[in-house]
């Protein structure tokens, strides 16, 4: 029983940063129809940003972490307009390539630039774990707990409650119609894949100091990031919350009670399971799927 | 140029070798680059002529390779309950039979899951499934050897009853081999496109309403194609895994199905010498590249390479450069 109320809060810690994951990647899908493939490199742009921010440049911890998103927010905003706008009307086959091509050379790029030793970010938390009866968590795992709650938070204020949210759910429903409307739909595009890749820049910054920083990391967080997508229906905000909170649970439950070998497949797993049962995803209503 | 360029390539790669003076790292280079390439055209069959992207297409080709490696070594290995199941090694050719047939049903598999659902679903689920496949090989120890590698392979030997074995231990005899196994598959594949099947496949592609209202079996088509896909790609692992005599679950990286999907996208998908073209040049540029680049600043480079194809030569090189050759093609001719 211990055990489990422990595996339960794991969940709840990783699948705040899952949520972010997956959300930034149904943004982009749902509004641009582009299938992502920089996002784990944004979210490995994200964790090196912390990084350099707090152990290269000595940056305070708390600091650090908008930094690297903000980075992440300039970094997707660069790629839209560089790589994505030329491609504007194309299919969606076409710039999935080039989405891979960008996702290749990013890193890439982190690993020439780094180099292939995993890297640690000294977060400023006490060593000694909080204890309430028998479950104890480090107090920067619920700091990245908190963290990413509130980003969700802020995220869902933005899409429901500014006017650059408004323009973008209406973007999301009909593009043309939207623009008809007076909405600028390719500033809309740019804004919304800055979003994302800043959630996904914001995930990387928070499990950076949780775990330890290398090229190869967003390779893995990228196919659960898809695995969440497809679980919450591809372009459901609400779906990707409570998907990535799914895939921790599944991921927390598998490596405790099956093997800690396969945790990372349990996504896959959930892939399978949801094409069986419900194709469009767990919590698709009448909105528009791909 | 078009009908005559097959068969000039094909002559060309017979006598290349002779001309290369049995250079061993450029033949090395050869060798790998003609089993990427039969990678590259399995998977051309289906970006190109089905238009779905299998991103996981490494799964089938690493199955290949462990399936022929672990029939031409033997294993024993307990599968619960206390059995055990204890496997005497057979030879590599057996193991090549079983990698082609493992990896089609493999494909089966996916295509049966994912094409309920097609396009961006077909492409996670590909991933995926390579993903898992790899954890597989790394977690597996008893039977894989885990990150340790299963070493000593044995080589290809072909038998014929009453005249004895050959076993093609030099690279000059593998070189070979990869371009005999190259070529069976490029046939297989131009008659499989120029039949019924392959219009039906095409027909999906252009137009799914109007194909299926023509009565054409969409799942099926693409399910179909994935197993033979799957299967083309399954004999090159396995070509790859007697080659090397070496595998361990490094064969399973994404990066190479990238640079599959570069060969296919930059040579031409669609066509039948796309790939085979792409193939040569991307297979043979880190040869070009290696003096003057580190490995991760090659990778740069092929990201970007990919991205200004798409933008100068969406089609690729290959219908890119038919356009610019002067005779008049005829209107018809939908592929090379």
């Amino acid at each position: 029983m211990d055990q489990l109320i422990q595996h339960l809060v794991n969940t709840l810690i990783l699948g705040g940063t899952y949520a972010l994951l997956g959300i930034g990647l149904t943004l982009i899908f749902g509004i641009m129809n582009v299938v992502n493939f920089t996002h784990g490199a944004l979210y490995t742009v994200g964790a090196y940003l912390m990084y350099l921010a707090v152990a290269a440049l000595g940056l305070n911890f708390f600091l650090a972490l908008p930094v690297a998103i903000l980075g992440g927010l300039v970094f997707g905003a660069a790629i839209e307009r560089l790589l994505l706008r030329p491609f504007r009307g194309a299919d969606i086959d076409t710039t999935m390539l080039v989405m891979i091509g960008a996702g290749i050379a990013l890193q890439s790029a982190t690993l020439w630039i780094f180099g292939g030793v995993a890297k640690a970010i000294p977060s400023p938390f006490p060593e000694a774990p909080l204890q309430i009866g028998p479950v104890s968590v480090s107090w920067l795992r619920l700091f990245v707990l908190g963290a990413a709650l509130g980003l969700i938070a802020l995220t869902y204020a933005l899409i429901n409650g500014t006017k650059l949210g408004l323009a973008m759910r209406a973007a999301f429903q009909d593009a043309d119609t939207a623009a008809l409307m007076g909405v600028n739909v390719r500033l809309i595009d740019t804004a919304t894949f800055a979003l994302g890749s800043s959630l996904a820049a914001a995930a990387g910054a928070l499990l950076g100091p949780v775990y330890v920083v290398f090229p190869q990391m967003g390779g893995l967080a990228e196919l659960k990031a898809f695995a969440i997508v497809i679980l919450g229906g591809l372009g459901n905000v609400t779906g990707a919350a409570i998907g990535g909170f799914i895939l921790a649970l599944a991921e927390e439950l598998g490596a405790g009670y099956i093997s800690s070998g396969y945790r990372d497949a349990m996504g896959f797993l959930i892939i399978i399971a949801v094409l069986l049962v419900k194709p469009t995803g767990l919590f698709a209503k009448a909105e528009r799927i791909g | 140029m078009s009908r005559l360029l097959p068969f000039a390539l094909l002559a060309g790669l017979v006598v290349l070798p002779l001309g290369l003076s049995a250079s061993p790292y450029l033949l090395n280079a050869l060798i790998t680059t003609g089993i990427l390439t039969i990678g590259a055209m399995s998977l051309n069959l289906l970006l190109g002529f089905t238009g779905q992207l299998s991103l996981g297409h490494i799964a089938f080709f690493g199955i290949g390779a462990y399936v022929s490696a672990l029939t031409s070594l033997g294993f024993d290995v307990e599968i619960g309950f206390g059995t055990r199941v204890v496997h005497e090694p057979w030879p590599p050719v057996v193991g090549f039979l079983l990698a082609i047939l493992a990896a089609g049903a493999c494909g089966w598999l996916i295509g049966r899951l994912s094409f309920r659902v097609r396009g961006a679903y077909f492409v996670i689920v590909t991933i995926s499934f390579a993903e898992v496949v790899r954890l597989v090989a790394l977690n597996w120890v008893e039977l894989t050897q885990g990150p340790l590698a299963l070493t000593g392979i044995p080589a290809i030997s072909l038998g014929l009853p009453g005249l004895g074995t050959w076993t093609l231990r030099t690279k000059l005899q593998n070189y070979y081999l990869v371009l005999a196994v190259g070529t069976l598959c490029y046939l297989v594949i131009a008659r499989l496109v120029a039949s019924r099947f392959g219009r039906a496949m095409r027909g999906l592609k252009e137009n799914e309403s109007l194909a299926l209202s023509v009565g054409i079996n969409a799942t099926r088509t693409l399910t179909i194609a994935t197993v033979i896909s799957a299967a083309m790609a399954g004999a090159a692992g396995s070509l790859y895994a007697h080659y090397l005599r070496i595998i361990d679950p490094d064969v399973f990286l994404f990066s190479t199905t990238v640079s599959m999907v570069i060969m296919v996208v930059a040579g031409g998908k669609g066509t039948l010498m796309g790939p085979v073209i792409g193939g040569l040049i991307f297979g043979l540029l880190p040869v070009g590249l290696r003096p003057v680049m580190a490995p991760e600043a090659q990778w740069i480079v092929y990201g970007i390479v990919l991205i200004v194809i798409l933008y100068v030569m969406p089609r690729g090189i290959v219908p890119g450069l038919a356009r610019l050759a002067p005779r008049a093609r005829p209107a018809r001719a939908p592929v090379l």
